[in-house]
């Protein structure tokens, strides 16, 4: 059968994307301060980091993902323990190494003790840079929750202020918030169409459109995710027979692409993830919660988030959310893929894997680490599985 | 050589007082009627707690007491088959293998909570710990959230006090909803003015390892005074404790006594012990006659010892500074550096000795950077890697091998220099 030529231009766009999340450092970033003075970049560890903040100071915020399979830890390891997770150590040699030079601010947040501890290490060892470190509420059933969010927001909108000259006024909050919300629309409608069409979208595909994001101004992937949702619309193809699994485990450190892309080949669509959750945090629009922009992030925050190991919200129990999630998509199988070491997420595994066995959904325990790059092992390991579960 | 094993009235005295006080827990496992509430050490309200008769479990001090009766293994890997992770905090998996072993231990039979406080002080594990036994218990659950110390002030803001100020409000609401009682303003003053008199005398211990020879080893000695700090904080017979405690140690530092038969080195150790091997760590120390003057594990639970008091004229605005500001867990990372530092110049220590355990990682991501940072500075160093409860991962030739290399070049190097290390 003849390609049609708009499916080439999906592939093109992403390919531009994949080549731009392996080539080691930030070129785009830093073309982007260097072509005006003033403008600064701020690298975000993951999970969730509030971006609109940022952007509206004037910053370009980078999410950092590690240092993938290509980096060497030479000089981390000496600081970090060998049980401590990798991509502490990665964001750390890059600093060491000047990969993040250019950048003017990191930001870190409470997600787990390894990360809160980086912030203090990059603190010491890297007087130069501004390095904050937001500290998340997790009171989810107290209101004043909320308003300590809202000043929490404020404070580190005044430290980046410093960078730029440019304090953070409501519109320009507001304005980078609706630019942020018009991104993860988009990037709702590409979950969809991968979970209703998953032969016309592969994850490979959607992770490198999402990921792009990371790097470049959200008004850039604004559009370039625009141009591949055009693409997409005309791609055809017929479903084949395979698993539909949702896959969680891997919301911080990033397995390599090609580990995402053995899993699919091994005979499985994924049709819901948690990578790079932390860019698709909010349910729905941020903008219409509040007309105060600040309470309109923050109310986000504690009421329209998603579901993670690394936000405890006593009013809904993430085991019983996973297996919603699992129902939503008509997931035959969960994957739970967890970054070796990493605490939040094998912490969860025992409570998802009472209640994946109480709602007889079948599942498989997996750990990566980002600086694997041979996946034969993972990938036989799901071939087995999903073989167990085709021919059951 | 010979050890001088203290084994003064205090010894008793804690022996009884923990007896009295695990009685207490498994009355109310047996039905007393006196409710429990499962928190955490980190800062923590309990005088609060105290105020409402409601009697305080911990869980850690729990898991701490099963691994120094080495008896946790068991229990860790009952949680490992229910798929917890060998790289899960191990306080975790044997407390939960304890919950479904009915809860039995040797010293106690453990209270189902009819409050899990999760007091969120710093370590982030703390919430999965008692996430996890909101589902297996089914129990009420409040979650207690402490802002850390995240700015370069090094203090909480204005703003974050009121924002613990007012959960405690709600906290005290939801005790008042389990208790059926509302609460009674002067027992919560008394209780917070006994902490405060105890907050006083534990300071003053621990100034008192400012003398050479130190009266007792400020970590493996200081844990026998820790279990009542945490346990019996905010009562009377706690405050009894602490009264004799000081009579003695003062008594001590007059007689010019320590723990050892003549005290040569003096040091600094950051991290939780090793509970399953608690005897076999410490006598890798005494042999080389070498006492800890001061530990920032004994900080876990409070930091009195740089001026912290509570203030029973203000209870519920001190409790909260104690949970933001005046504990280790809540303090930043960099902060652990300048409380070592303090001690190293006030307490006259010569040398760090870094006990690196894998289980906890609020204490240990990032130790390779603290001894690199006193390393320049030019204090020596050490960094030995083992577990807090998880006995498998002590290796006792490998590490008495680095503690006696570390004091013999240590010696050497005092005799090079002619200076007191
Ligand atoms: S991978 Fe896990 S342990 Fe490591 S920084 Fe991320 S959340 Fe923390
Ligand atoms: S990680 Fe450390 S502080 Fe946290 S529960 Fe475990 S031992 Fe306690």
């Amino acid at each position: 059968m003849q390609m049609p030529v708009i499916e080439e231009h999906l592939e093109e766009i992403v390919e531009r994307c994949v080549q731009a999340i392996e080539t080691q450092g930030f070129p785009d970033a830093e073309s982007w301060k260097r072509a005006v003075p003033g403008r600064a970049i701020v690298g975000c560890f993951p999970v969730y980091s509030p971006v609109e903040v940022f952007h509206a100071a004037g910053m370009l915020p980078v999410g950092l993902c590690g240092g993938g399979n290509r980096m060497e830890i030479a000089h981390a390891d000496s600081r970090f323990q060998s049980f401590v997770c990798s991509i502490v150590k990665s964001t750390l040699e890059q600093g060491m190494t000047g990969v993040l030079a250019d950048f003017d601010a990191l930001v870190f947040h409470s997600i787990c003790d390894p990360a809160r501890n980086l912030a203090s290490v990059y603190r010491r060892n890297f007087p130069g840079k501004k390095i904050e470190y937001i500290h998340f509420p997790q009171n989810f059933e107290a209101p004043e929750a909320t308003v300590y969010l809202v000043r929490e927001y404020a404070r580190v909108a005044e430290s980046m202020s410093e960078l730029t000259g440019r304090s953070v006024r409501a519109e320009d909050l507001q304005a980078s918030i609706d630019t942020y919300d018009a991104v993860r629309r988009l990037v709702r409608q590409l979950y969809a169409v991968r979970s209703d069409t998953p032969h016309l979208l592969s994850t490979r595909e959607l992770y490198s459109l999402v990921r792009y994001g990371y790097l470049v101004p959200p008004e850039e992937h604004l559009e370039v995710l625009t141009r591949a949702l055009a693409a997409l619309s005309e791609r055809q193809g017929r479903p084949r027979d395979r698993v539909r699994a949702i896959l969680v485990g891997s919301f911080c450190e990033q397995p390599p692409i090609d580990l995402i892309g053995a899993i699919e080949d091994a005979g499985c669509y994924l049709v819901d993830d948690d990578f790079l959750i932390g860019r698709r945090w909010f349910v729905g629009d941020v903008s219409r919660r509040s007309s105060d922009p600040y309470l309109a992030l923050a109310q986000s925050y504690m009421d329209a988030s998603v579901s993670t190991p690394v936000k405890h919200d006593l009013r809904v129990s993430k085991s019983a959310a996973l297996v919603e999630r699992a129902r939503r998509h008509s997931a035959d199988a969960v994957i739970v893929l967890c970054a070796k070491f990493c605490e939040p997420a094998l912490f969860e595994y025992p409570l998802y894997r009472r209640a994946l066995q109480d709602a007889g959904i079948p599942h498989i325990f997996l750990e990566f680490e980002e600086k694997m790059w041979m996946f034969d092992r993972t990938r036989t390991e799901i071939e087995t599985f999903v073989e167990s579960l085709l021919f059951a | 050589m010979a050890e001088i094993q203290y084994q003064g009235r205090l010894h008793h005295l804690q022996k009884e007082l923990m007896a009295e006080y695990y009685a207490a827990l498994t009355a109310s496992a047996h039905g007393s009627g006196v409710p429990a509430a499962y928190l955490l050490i980190g800062g923590n309200p309990v005088e609060l707690l105290r105020a409402f008769d409601i009697l305080p479990v911990f869980p850690e001090v729990n898991a701490l007491q099963i691994a120094v009766k080495k008896q946790s293994l068991p229990y860790i890997q009952a949680a490992e088959f229910m798929g917890y992770s060998s790289d899960n905090c191990a306080y975790v998996k044997a407390d939960i293998g304890l919950y479904f072993a009915g809860r039995k231990t040797p010293f106690a039979t453990i209270p189902e909570p009819s409050l899990l406080l999760c007091n969120y002080v710093g370590c982030n594990v703390y919430m999965d710990w008692f996430g996890h036994l909101a589902e297996y218990t089914g129990r009420p659950t409040f979650q207690l959230d402490i802002p850390f110390i995240r700015t370069q002030a090094g203090a909480p803001s204005k703003g974050d006090v009121e924002y613990v100020m007012r959960q405690l409000e709600r906290l005290v609401e939801r005790c008042e909803e389990i208790t059926g009682r509302k609460l009674d303003e002067d027992r919560l003053r008394e209780s917070v003015r006994l902490s405060s008199l105890t907050g006083e005398l534990w300071s003053k211990i621990k100034h008192l390892t400012k003398h050479a020879p130190a009266p007792y080893d400020a970590y493996f000695d200081s844990v026998t005074m820790m279990a009542p700090l945490y346990c019996l904080r905010g009562t009377a017979q706690g405050l009894a404790f602490f009264e004799t405690a000081y009579a003695e140690m003062t008594e001590r530092v007059a007689a010019g006594q320590g723990p050892l038969e003549a005290e040569r080195f003096r040091f600094v150790i950051e991290g939780p012990p090793p509970w399953p091997h608690l005897r076999t760590f410490r006598d890798m120390f005494t042999r080389w006659n070498a006492v800890a003057v001061a530990s920032t594990y004994s900080t876990v639970g409070g930091l009195w010892e740089f001026g912290f008091t509570h203030d029973p004229d203000r209870p519920m605005e001190s409790i909260a500074c104690h949970l933001l500001e005046w504990n280790l867990t809540n303090r930043n990372f960099l902060q652990r550096y300048q409380q070592i530092e303090r001690y190293l110049s006030e307490w006259q220590a010569h040398a760090l000795v870094i006990h690196s355990v894998k289980s906890c990682r609020l204490f240990s991501a990032g130790q390779g950077d603290m001894r690199e940072y006193f390393a320049k500075l030019g204090v020596p160093t050490l960094l030995i890697e083992s577990d807090l409860e998880d006995p498998r991962y002590f290796s006792e030739a490998q590490m008495r091998n680095r503690i006696d290399a570390f004091f013999e070049s240590a010696g050497h190097r005092s005799i090079a220099q002619g200076a007191a290390l």
